[in-house]
């Protein structure tokens, strides 16, 4: 079953549900950058509070959709990450370093907004 | 509960199955969620290898019991084309891709024990062990 | 459990045992209810179980004996230790006490022992061997529920002085979103672990976006303390949460860079006070930012 995504204003919001297999990821990363180009949408919030392992395959995955979708215009943030998640990420050597995170959907709007202000601020300037 | 369960690993669904085997295991064992997580992620770790470098292998999850201590073991084999130089890969990898892109430095980190051994044209089985009480220590 | 404490108690059985066994089996449990009776009585005399209502007692009287009797018949262990392992964790929460659960199993055995001796008080010889039958066979179930139950008391133990252990974390919300740390004493692996995974369900739990750990009560501040705050602070940063550490003097900054310690992932401020100060602007900071609607506010 494909990932749902939503939109919430001008983002978008994917809730992973579940492991994916790398078909899965593709088709992800396929609708999300059609549903970019269909709403012009700026943002997109990936929900990773129901995956319960995140491991390298994953980290990748998740990498390549911010990296792809990035070039299309939209800027990713992941969230939802769980405190044993992140923890076992960390022990393992996953940093996602050059990914946004935030705690939460909430967390995760706000900081978009605050990008898209920069963005517009800078474009202003 | 079941003392040792075999799963067969050949396909994305797999990695999941033995994953989720894995930490329920851990769970009834009363292993915390910290500690089961780190199980899982490394049985992801390897169980992926096998797919995706060899196509099909198994892996052999075990409850154990040393002196007192309860942990979970984990047996993985394959018999793909092998790994010469096992010292090389479970080095901290360069993520250029190919065979020693693998994880397995990683997966060793998780856990409180880790052994490889591999034969070039015979397999490879990675054993580790996660015991009860040791937190991610 | 350990299978050489069970195999303490069992007896060499001889040749006749082994008929005499299905006898008194059913003797006892023809007898099932008188014999049940006699030790709910002998149970409340001893004033035993005395946090369970009359019902509860009954209730597991009931099931405790035909358990009992059942592995007498059959001598399994395993079956009987998951019994003992269920019973045990329903009762520990109700209060029950292990000289409790010793005494009421011991009576047990005293109840059922005394009606075979009135039933075979004619034959001595007979008597004797069904002793030789009955007793290694109660004695070891009086060990397995015994050891059973006190593992898992200590099993229940365990979790509470983890739980206090957790309650004790000097995890402190000193303002909403903001968490402070302050580590005291030597930081090994497994402390840093235990108190990097409550940090983490802390900034969960307060939703907090800045995390200050202050490392001045940290004796000695190696490389290996030095990689789990980075460990830490970037496990934090995969839920959002920004870390600041306090306390880390420029001197042992220094030396942990020349080390290759990586710190640029931390962001150092001199004390704790500083540091939550510092934290508070930048919240604050990050409040006015999404409000900003005019190029003045960058200022």
């Amino acid at each position: 079953m494909p990932v749902p995504i939503l939109k919430q204003g001008h983002y978008l919001v994917a809730s992973i549900q579940d492991a994916l297999s790398d078909g899965e990821v593709l088709e992800l990363q396929e609708n999300l950058l059609k549903q970019i180009g269909e709403f012009r949408a700026r943002g997109i919030i990936v929900d990773v509070a129901a995956m319960d392992v995140i491991d390298s395959f994953a980290s990748r995955s998740l990498r390549t959709v911010a990296l792809t979708t990035r070039l299309r215009g939209a800027e990713m943030v992941i969230v939802g990450i769980q405190p044993d998640v992140a923890f076992a990420m960390v022990r393992f050597g996953l940093y996602m370093d050059d990914i946004n995170t935030a705690l939460d959907l909430e967390e995760g709007l706000e900081f978009l907004d605050r990008w898209i202000a920069e963005r517009a601020d800078t474009d202003e300037g | 509960m079941r003392d040792e369960v075999l799963v067969a690993i050949a396909s994305d669904a797999d990695v999941v199955l033995a994953r989720q085997t894995g930490r329920s295991m851990a769970t009834q064992l009363g292993l915390s969620r910290s500690e089961a997580t780190l199980l899982a992620t490394a049985i992801s770790e390897v169980a992926r290898n096998i797919v995706e470098y060899v196509g099909d292998g198994q892996i052999l999850l075990c409850i154990v019991n040393l002196n007192g201590m309860e942990g979970v073991k984990v047996v993985a084999t394959d018999s793909g084309p092998g790994i010469e130089n096992v010292e090389k890969a479970l080095q901290d990898y360069q993520s250029s891709g190919g065979r020693l892109g693998l994880g397995l430095p990683g997966a060793r980190r998780l856990m409180d024990e880790f052994h490889m051994i591999s034969e070039v044209g015979e397999g490879t089985t990675v054993t580790m062990t996660k015991w009860k009480g040791s937190r991610g220590g | 459990m350990q299978h050489d404490e069970v195999t303490l108690m069992q007896a060499p059985r001889t040749d006749g045992d082994d008929s005499c066994l299905p006898e008194l089996v059913s003797h006892l449990r023809d007898n099932r209810t008188r014999l049940r009776e006699e030790w709910a009585q002998r149970i409340t005399d001893a004033q035993l179980l005395g946090a369970m209502s009359e019902e509860e007692i009954f209730s597991e009287v009931t099931s405790v004996f035909d358990k009992y009797v059942d592995t007498l018949e059959t001598g399994s262990v395993e079956s009987l230790q998951e019994y003992a392992e269920d019973l045990s964790e329903r009762i520990i929460p109700r209060g029950v006490e292990t000289h409790e659960v010793l005494g009421i199993v011991l009576l047990l055995r005293d109840v059922l022992a005394r009606s075979l001796f009135q039933k075979y008080q004619e034959n001595f010889e007979l008597l004797n061997r069904v002793l030789d039958a009955y007793e290694p066979a109660a004695n070891r179930i009086a060990v397995i529920v015994g050891v059973s139950f006190v593992h898992e008391r200590e099993r229940v133990i365990g979790q509470q002085q983890a739980t206090i252990r957790e309650l004790s974390t000097p995890v402190l919300q000193v303002r909403e979103r903001l968490l402070a740390l302050p580590i005291i004493g030597e930081l090994d692996s497994q402390r840093a672990a235990q108190l990097t995974e409550q940090l983490l369900n802390a900034v969960r739990r307060n939703r907090a976006r800045v995390v200050v750990i202050d490392i001045t009560g940290v004796p000695s501040v190696d490389k290996n303390v030095a990689n789990h705050l980075v460990q830490t602070v970037r496990a934090c940063r995969l839920m959002g949460a920004a870390v600041l550490v306090t306390g880390l003097s420029s001197d042992i900054a220094r030396t942990l860079v020349t080390l290759g310690v990586d710190l640029s992932m931390m962001d150092t401020v001199g004390d704790l006070q500083g540091g939550i100060e510092e934290a508070e602007r930048l919240l604050g900071y990050e409040v006015r930012k999404a409000q900003a609607a005019s190029p003045e506010d960058k200022g």
